[in-house]
This record gives C-alpha cells, structure tokens and sequence, in this order.
C-alpha cells in the first residue's frame, strides 16, 4: 500500500508540556481518513505539525514519500498539501470569486505576477468559478465573502484549499458551527471530491465520520490509541472507554 | 471548464476591475485646470503633487502590504541626498537623478526590509523608525557629504529632457513633478490590480491564510516595501530637483507623522486617497496657517479627528459611501 502521508514519532513540547506524543500516522493514498478524540487531545496541533504552521520538536513528516518536515508551509502547498482551518480564516473584504482566483493564481505559480491585471488572466478566473460552480457557491460570486451565511463560508475555506489542486487535504473539523441540515450537505460535497485526493478529516459529529471515513485514528492526550476501520474502532473497547461512549451507544 | 459553460455567470466585475472609471480620467483634469486656475501658485502645487508621491508610497507598503511604518521619511529622505550628491558632483540629468535616486532607495528598503519585517505592528513601527531617527543623525554628523543642518547646497540642474529649464515661476518644475507623479501612479495602479496586488491585499487581510493557499508572505512583503520605498526615494529626489536644495528636514520624524496623518485622512489602500488626502492636507496647511499662523495645527487636529470619526476610512471611505448612492461615482 502507498502511503499519501506518513509520519514519524512526532513531538511537539510547549515547555513541559507534551501536545503531541511520539505519533507515527499513516494516511494511505486516496483514504478517507477521520481523526478523532476528545477536546484537548491535540487534533489541531497535529494538523499544525503536518503543514508546517507548527515546528515538531521530535519526528519526521513524510508527503508521497518525501520528507518535509523541514519545509515551510508554503513549500509543502506546492508539494500538494492543503487544509482547512477549524475558525474561518477567510479574506472578509474581498469577493468570493477574488478569493479563489488569489488561490488559484498562487497554485499557477503567478502569485509574484505585477504588471497584468488580474483580469487578464482568464483561465485563473475560469478555473476559479469553475470551482465555485462545483461547491455551489457561483450565485454568491461577486458577493463579500463577510456577508454570507457561515456554512456558505466554510464551503469558502474549502474551495480555497481545494483551489491548490492537492493531492492530500486536511480538513479542521469543516462542519464545526454549521447547522445540521448545512453540515450533510457540506459532507455530500466533500464526499464527491475525486478519490485522487486522500483526505485527513478532523470532526467531532462521530454520525458523520462513521459515515465518512474508510480508516480511523484515535488520538487521546498528544497520543494516538487505536487506529483501524470505523467498524473495528466501534467495537475497540480502549476507544470507548477514553472517548466514545455515550456518541456511539447512548 | 470554462465560466462560458456556466450558466448566466458572468466574471465582468472581477475582469474589468483595472479599467480606468470617468472619475479617474476627470480627477486626473485637475492638475491640467490647476495649472492654468492657479498659474500664481504652481511652488504649493508641485508640493503637493511631491507629497502625493510620498504618500502614494505610503499606501503601496501600509495600504496595500499592511506594514506600518513611522520613518518612511529615511527612504524619502535617501532619494533626496541621492539626487542631490548626484547633481552636485556633476550627474545632473533629472531622469537619470529619478533613476539613481529609486535605485538607492529600493536598495535601502530591499535591505531594511528584513529587519522590519521580522516583528508585529510595533515592532515594525520601532524597526522603521528607529532606522529613520538613525539615518538623520547621520545627516547630521556628515556635514561634509550632506552639508548637516545647513543642508546640501550647490545643486544645479540641466534641462529637462535637454529641453526645458527649471524656471523661476516654477512651471518647468510643477509639469515634471505631476507628469512623474501620473506615471508613478498609473505604474502603481497597475500592479495593485495584478496578482501580485491581489496576493498583497491578501496577506493584509489575513496573513495567516495565505502561506496555506503556497504564497511565499515574507517573499512578497519584501517586494512591497522594496517598491515603497522606490517610490520615496523617487518623491525625495524630485523635491531635491524641483528646489535645488536639500535640506535635513527630509529625513525628520515629523515628515514621516505628517505622511501617515495624510494617508489616514485621505485613507488607505485605494491610490486615491493618498492623493486626495495630500490635497486636503496641504490645502488645509496653506489656508490655516495663513489664517491662524500660531495655532493652525489645532485646526488641522480637529479636521482629522473629525474624519476619523466620521469618515471611515477617511475621505475616500466617505467617497466610497457617496458613491454607493450616486452611480458612477468613484468607488
């Protein structure tokens, strides 16, 4: 089996204290892959750590067989590695279509690009709406992006990331604040993206990453537990004993 | 895909986001109607059009780059020496003194760049300014190089072009200094509506966002206040040119105060309001200190407190909400 992303008995001390403890994750290409825990257990930091915004203390982080544990996150981007942000980080003032036309100009690599204005360069622009088509999101085109409702934003931050073309893609809990109804239809979404993007998924509504995920990790204090298909992590009693419990069988 | 497969999409406002409005083509009559209206005061005009110069420099690092800076005056002030050490030792063509001078100046902000960029907003207003109070007491003690408080003197200047010699009535001078102000502008407009702009408005809004979509920030916040200071050093040279005379002054802190002030009034982060706050700013200055010599400030003071209050971001914030109800207005 081909690994997309692997790491290597990752570290990262605050001080005294341990955020994350000596974990080896491997993400197999094309996997729908859910990492789960209690609040505090270190998820974020660990998304942190595999993009390069946090500097391990210890380990090695692997992408398609190379290691980037030294690289800058800008680097690691255009090596095919993007994420979404748990809190929206989102550029409030500029259009949604100027947003992911920002994002799709940086993956062309004409970020640096001075003298034509942005308008010029059509196919960035073409590739921008269509990704908006593809997350329905191309009515609200030309609208600020801090006027939308806030799951019509996460579906932003998506699309950002997206916009990267990766090839793996780390998603900070993209259903966090959205509503119910909101939140199935932004997991459809996600759920259609092409196989060719292997997806490391952080989320706390256990229905969706039972329904979701083909793979599992538990991470419990900096640590990870269990690691196996949901059905196996269902039935883990470790798993139920530290997390769990009333999600699934209350 | 293409957005001609989508239907009733059309990307028009983001494809035609560069061109030129009719009230850029009538703002940019000004000058010309100012020219011929107030032939008696072209020294205060290419004052002006110097000064929006500086401030649109100002606006390419603050409004556009987010980094805040208290001693833009060094780069102002290092484009002024540049063109006056030139032209004193023989080098004085005026382009060729605009050239020399940016390039100085660029090579002393490419350099400052990574210091400044280094810490937060106050770390970056100390670095800058701190850099600024440095290279004036350099001034100062160079007397030799930079004629210290009595200023560098016995700069003359060929003919523009070969052609057109600086005149007492200062015509020679106010052309060149808007003329380059246009150009200067018309460059800087450009690039803000580029990718690079883009990535630069980006990285205002939310820094931390764009190294997660592959922008290199540093990279291109260099390049910004490389620009900026360009642009300064350019303002800095054509004051050294249009008088014939540098003085220390050029590198004090109250020159750097005063452009902030300028750029908060007119606002940030749209080219004109650097511009129109120049305007505003220097008009006020001339008017008020010819009314109340002794305490035109306090006017001044009241005037910004005033914009700031109720003009969010400053006057061009108030044009912007004018023209959300006068269509065709500049927006």
């Amino acid at each position: 089996m081909t690994h997309a992303l692997q790491t290597s008995r990752l570290v990262k001390r605050f001080g005294g204290f341990v955020a994350t403890s000596d974990v080896t994750l491997n993400v197999a290409a094309g996997a729908r892959h859910a990492l789960i825990g209690p609040n505090g257990a270190g998820k974020t930091t660990l998304i942190n750590l595999l993009t390069g915004f946090l500097e391990p203390t210890e380990g090695t982080v692997i992408l398609k067989g190379d290691d980037v544990t030294r690289l800058s996150q800008h680097q690691r981007v255009k090596r095919g590695l993007a994420r979404t942000f748990q809190i929206n980080r989102l550029f409030a003032d500029m259009t949604v279509l100027e947003s992911v036309t920002l994002a799709v100009c940086e993956r062309r690599g004409i970020g640096a690009r001075w003298w034509n204005p942005v308008g010029s360069h059509v196919e960035a622009i073409d590739e921008a709406a269509a990704l908006l088509q593809q997350l329905r999101l191309i009515d609200v085109a030309h609208h600020l992006t801090k006027s939308l409702a806030y799951g019509r934003q996460r579906l932003i931050e998506i699309a950002l990331a997206l916009a990267a073309k990766p090839s793996v893609l780390l998603l900070d809990e993209p259903a966090a604040g959205v509503p119910t109804s909101e939140s199935r239809e932004l997991f459809e979404t996600i759920a259609q993206l092409p196989r060719e993007v292997t997806i490391l998924l952080i989320e706390h509504d256990m229905d969706l990453v039972f329904r979701f995920a083909d793979r599992i990790s538990v991470l419990v204090g900096g640590a990870l537990v269990a690691e196996d298909t949901p059905d196996m992590i269902a039935r883990d009693k470790r798993v139920k004993e530290v997390y769990l419990g009333e999600a699934l069988h209350g | 895909m293409t957005t001609h497969s989508i239907d009733g999409f059309d990307p028009g406002p983001l494809r035609n986001l560069a061109r030129w409005k009719r009230a850029e083509y009538a703002f940019w009559l000004l000058p010309v109607a100012a020219y011929f209206a107030l032939g008696e005061q072209l020294s205060l005009l290419s004052q002006i059009a110097i000064t929006a110069l500086f401030a649109l420099s100002l606006d390419l690092v603050l409004g556009y780059a987010g980094i805040v800076s208290l001693g833009h005056a060094a780069f102002f002030g290092i484009g002024a020496y540049a063109a006056g050490l030139m032209a004193a030792n023989g080098w004085n063509d005026p382009l060729a003194g605009l050239l020399g001078a940016a390039l100085i100046a660029a090579a002393a902000g490419f350099i400052t760049s990574f210091l400044v960029l280094r810490g937060s907003d106050l770390t970056r207003l100390m670095v800058t300014l701190g850099v600024a109070l440095m290279l004036f007491e350099l001034a100062n003690k160079l007397t030799r190089i930079t004629g210290g408080v009595d200023g560098l003197q016995g700069i003359e200047m060929k003919p523009l072009l070969g052609m057109f010699s600086f005149d007492l009535y200062g015509k020679t001078a106010y052309i060149y200094s808007v003329v380059v102000l246009f150009v200067l502008f018309w460059i800087a407009r450009r690039i803000v509506h580029s990718p690079f702009g883009l990535s630069l408005r980006g990285i205002r809004l939310n820094v931390q966002r764009m190294p997660a979509l592959g922008a290199p920030v540093n990279a291109r916040l260099v390049g910004a206040y490389t620009l900026g200071a360009a642009y300064a050093g350019i303002a800095g040279a054509l004051l050294t040119q249009t008088t014939q005379f540098v003085s220390i002054d050029v590198l004090s802190f109250s020159r750097s105060a005063e452009l902030l002030l300028i750029l908060v009034l007119g606002g940030t982060g749209s080219l004109y309001g650097a511009l129109i706050g120049t305007i505003v700013f220097m008009t006020a200055h001339h008017l008020l200190s010819g009314i109340n010599p002794q305490y035109w400030q306090f006017w001044l003071g009241m005037l910004l407190v005033l914009v700031v209050l109720f003009a969010r971001d400053g006057v061009m914030g108030g044009l912007r909400a004018l023209g959300k109800r006068l269509p065709g207005a500049v927006k």
